[in-house]
């Protein structure tokens, strides 16, 4: 089993639970094997950076600090934002001026170069799409589906250096192996509001309702993501934003995980689907329906 | 419509803008790429491209008192498009950073989000999101915006309860006490 440092960030547990909890299923099934940094903290996500740049390079050089302890060079999460604070520190850092201000942070420096991926380019890279292939029991024959990848997964690509910028396709190609119908879904990176939920509700209902009104009028499922804060503003606030618009929105939006967990057939206890607000039960019972016409 | 006096810019505020964040603002020739794809155009006060020029133009007041720096998702949509290869998002989180020690603060809210965030970083090592939200909330006085996910949150268990503290918390509050004795 290759062995991978894993970060799983600080929404992995708490709103985005099922997020983890998939992954880990996931992975194991794949033959991947998640290291568990010890006593990781939190990366310094949005806030840290619009305060400073040094405090938030620390604050994920930390955690850079405890994956080369492990005697590793590769950490892994499946957070977009964690993912890009880690890399955004970890560019800086090879700089060596840069690297000594951040390291005059932290109790123990970071001295060597250490890489992060998301778990989807972990898995897309490293496990044979053959495997894949062979292990799905339950296809996902006759869902339609959007696969929404958020703002900061693909984006800078000087940074990110992981599949198309303004047209990714890894999880369209994921979803499409499982035996899904993917939609050419045209907000792929547009902006969701982030953590603007908070502060500006506003923003996020305008913003979210759009990605869900363009997945409406193709006339998906569901949406698949692979981001926290992305899936959160979409299902847990799909409410939400229909009292704001005046709208009727009941589409489900999964994890990439949990779609692939499901078809790999992990059991559904595995992959936190009771999390999720928006009821899937549709979803499922349209593969049931599926799989007994053929 | 407002006139600038361009004979009156703050020449030292480019060159700061500049030197903060590493690029090279004379090249932008205002092909408007970056308010074209922001999303978040409709809730700013200047459009992107716009706090740019006036960057060029060393409207340092202007710039500092947007709305728009705090409103900025950094979603990265203006640095991937930009034709001369501006990090455009990356200027706009150094004007956020020179905006905040000035104590120019025009999106009170997006402020103590920011502010309760990471606090709660700082006293438990990792973001503990329901006493960071009782938090803002307590600060900001915003008890309903968003009051309606409460039953959603309960009824999936969305939130944890209690905080997650990590064994090297004080490492973690230490990095925030080392970097404000820097300051």
């Amino acid at each position: 089993m290759a062995k991978i440092a894993y970060y799983p960030g600080c929404s992995g547990q708490s709103t985005s639970v099922e997020y983890d909890l998939s992954t880990r299923a996931v992975c194991r099934e794949l033959g991947l094997e998640l290291v568990d940094l010890e006593d990781w903290s939190c990366c310094g996500s949005t806030p840290a950076h619009t305060v400073n740049h040094v405090l938030s390079a620390a604050l994920s050089a930390r955690n850079l600090a405890l994956t080369e302890q492990l005697g590793m060079d590769l950490v892994t999460t499946p957070c977009p934002s964690c993912l890009s604070n880690l890399r955004t520190a970890a560019h800086k850092m090879e700089d060596a001026d840069f690297r000594a201000k951040a390291n005059a942070l932290l109790d123990t420096p970071c001295t060597k170069q250490v890489t992060a991926q998301s778990v989807l380019q972990v898995i897309m890279e490293q496990v044979d799409p053959e495997l894949i292939r062979a292990k799905v029991v339950k296809p996902l024959t006759g869902l339609k589906l959007a696969c929404y990848y958020g703002c900061i997964m693909n984006r800078p690509p000087a940074l990110m250096q992981f599949d198309n910028h303004e047209h990714p396709m890894v999880m369209d190609n994921l979803m499409t192996m499982l035996g899904a119908e993917v939609v050419p879904y045209p907000l792929k990176v547009e902006c969701c509001g982030a953590s603007f939920g908070v502060p500006r509700v506003d923003i996020v209902t305008k913003l979210a309702g759009k990605l869900l009104d363009a997945g409406r009028e193709l006339d998906v499922d569901a949406f698949v993501t692979a981001c926290p804060l992305c899936q959160m503003n979409l299902d847990m606030r799909q409410g939400q934003i229909n009292s704001a618009l005046q709208e009727k929105f009941r589409i489900p939006v999964f994890y990439y995980t949990q779609l692939l967990g499901y078809a790999l057939g992990i059991d559904r206890k595995e992959l936190g689907l009771k999390k999720l607000c928006v009821n899937p039960k549709p979803v499922f019972n349209k593969l049931k329906e599926t799989a007994q016409a053929s | 419509m407002k006139i600038l006096d361009l004979s009156a810019g703050d020449r030292d505020f480019l060159a700061e803008v500049e030197s903060r964040s590493g690029q090279n603002l004379k090249t932008c020739y205002q092909c408007g790429n970056c308010t074209a794809g922001c999303p978040y155009t409709f809730a700013y006060d200047i459009p992107v491209s716009q706090v740019m020029r006036l960057i060029q133009a060393g409207q340092r007041e202007m710039v500092l008192n947007s709305k728009s720096l705090w409103l900025c998702a950094s979603c990265q949509s203006c640095t991937t498009r930009c034709p001369n290869e501006i990090d455009v998002a990356k200027v706009m989180d150094v004007c956020r950073h020179m905006a905040r020690e000035s104590g120019c603060v025009s999106e009170r809210t997006t402020k103590l989000f920011t502010d309760a965030f990471l606090q709660s970083v700082e006293t438990h090592g990792r973001a503990y999101e329901l006493g960071l939200m009782a938090r803002y909330t307590l600060k900001s006085g915003r008890f309903f915006d968003n009051i309606a996910l409460g039953p959603t949150a309960l009824l999936h268990n969305k939130l944890s309860f209690k905080p997650h503290p990590i064994q090297g918390k004080e490492q973690v509050a230490r990095i925030f006490e080392r970097f404000r004795k820097g300051e």
